[in-house]
C-alpha cells in the first residue's frame, strides 16, 4: 500500500519538476521563463519530499518528519531566488517579449 | 505597529517558536531532553542575538497569521497547476505584462512578505519595489509604496490588483496591525 503511495507522490513530483524546466525552455523572453522555476518546482519538490517522508516513516521505525524543514526553506528561498533574478534582469533591461504590456510601469534608474 | 514584546525574556515570540520547531524537527524527536533543550535554546539565543538586529514588527494576531498561511498553501498547490497549464498551451495564447501594484503597506518585513506571496501564487513574480531605497534622502518617508509585478497570463489588471491587495494585503495588514 505505502509503495503505491510513494510512488504516485514520486510520479506527480518529478512532472511537475519536468514541467517547470520545459517553461525554462519553453518559454520566449526570460520575464516569462522566471515563472517556471519559482511555481512548478515547489509543488514537485514537496511532492518528492512528502515520498520521502512515507518512506522513511514506513521503513525505519518511527515518524521522520525532517523533511518538512526542507520544503519550508525551499518555499522561503524560492521566491527570493526569484525576486533577485528579476530585479537583475530589470537592470541590465533585458529585452521583454514583444506583447508584453505596461513596460512603462517599470521607473527608470 | 508593534515593535517591542510584553514579555523581556522573549523579544520574538514567533522566532522562539520557529526555532523550537526547527530544533525539534532536525533531531527527529519529542523526547524530554529534547523538548527541555530546544525550549533553552529557544529563549536564550533571541536573547543574545537581539543588539544585532534591526527591530521589525511583531505578530499581533497569532490565530489569524495561521489562517494565512494555511491560504497561501493552498493558493500554492492552485498556483502550480495554472502554471502548469500555462506552460504546456501554446506560447502565442499568454498575454505578458507588468502591473504596478499600491501598496498600503510601509514597514519592510510585511512588504517582503507580499512579495514572496504574489511570487509563490498563481501565474505572478515580484519584480521591484518602488520607490527605491537608494533614491530617496536619508530619513525620507515615501507617501506610496509601489510593487512591481510580473504576470505570465494578464486577464483583467484592475481585478488583479483588486485580488492581490484584499486576498493576501489586507490579513497581513491585520496580523501586523500597521
Amino acid at each position: 500500500m505505502s509503495e503505491i503511495i510513494i510512488s504516485i507522490l514520486l510520479l506527480v513530483g518529478g512532472s511537475f519538476v519536468l514541467i517547470g524546466s520545459i517553461g525554462l525552455v519553453k518559454m520566449p523572453d526570460f520575464f516569462m521563463r522566471l515563472h517556471g522555476p519559482t511555481k512548478a518546482t515547489t509543488l514537485g519538490m514537496a511532492c518528492l519530499l512528502t515520498a520521502a517522508m512515507v518512506f522513511f516513516s514506513v521503513r525505519v521505525d518511527g515518524i521522520s518528519a525532517k523533511e518538512v524543514l526542507i520544503s519550508i526553506f525551499l518555499i522561503l528561498t524560492a521566491p527570493i531566488s526569484g525576486y533577485m533574478l528579476i530585479k537583475s534582469a530589470i537592470h541590465h533591461k533585458l529585452p521583454a517579449s514583444e506583447k508584453t504590456k505596461g513596460k512603462n510601469n517599470i521607473e527608470p534608474d | 505597529m508593534r515593535v517591542e514584546s510584553r514579555f523581556r525574556w522573549l523579544p520574538t515570540p514567533f522566532r522562539s517558536f520557529l526555532l523550537f520547531a526547527v530544533w525539534l524537527l532536525l533531531n527527529n524527536s519529542v523526547s524530554a531532553g529534547h523538548l527541555i533543550l530546544g525550549a533553552v535554546l529557544a529563549v536564550v539565543i533571541p536573547l543574545i542575538t537581539l543588539p544585532f538586529r534591526t527591530p521589525q514588527p511583531l505578530i499581533l494576531r497569532p490565530g489569524l497569521a495561521f489562517r494565512h498561511l494555511g491560504l497561501v498553501l493552498f493558493d500554492i498547490i492552485t498556483a502550480n497547476l495554472q502554471v502548469a497549464i500555462l506552460i504546456l498551451g501554446p506560447n502565442k495564447k499568454l498575454n505578458p505584462a507588468f502591473v504596478k501594484v499600491p501598496l498600503d503597506l510601509k514597514e519592510a518585513m510585511p512588504i517582503t512578505i507580499l512579495a514572496s506571496t504574489v511570487s509563490l501564487t498563481p501565474g505572478t513574480v515580484s519584480a521591484e519595489v518602488f520607490p527605491w531605497a537608494e533614491s530617496l534622502a536619508p530619513g525620507e518617508e515615501p507617501e506610496q509604496y509601489y510593487l512591481l509585478i510580473h504576470v505570465l497570463n494578464l486577464k483583467d489588471e484592475a481585478e488583479l490588483i483588486e485580488t492581490i491587495k484584499s486576498r493576501y494585503e489586507a490579513p497581513l495588514k491585520e496580523i501586523f496591525q500597521c
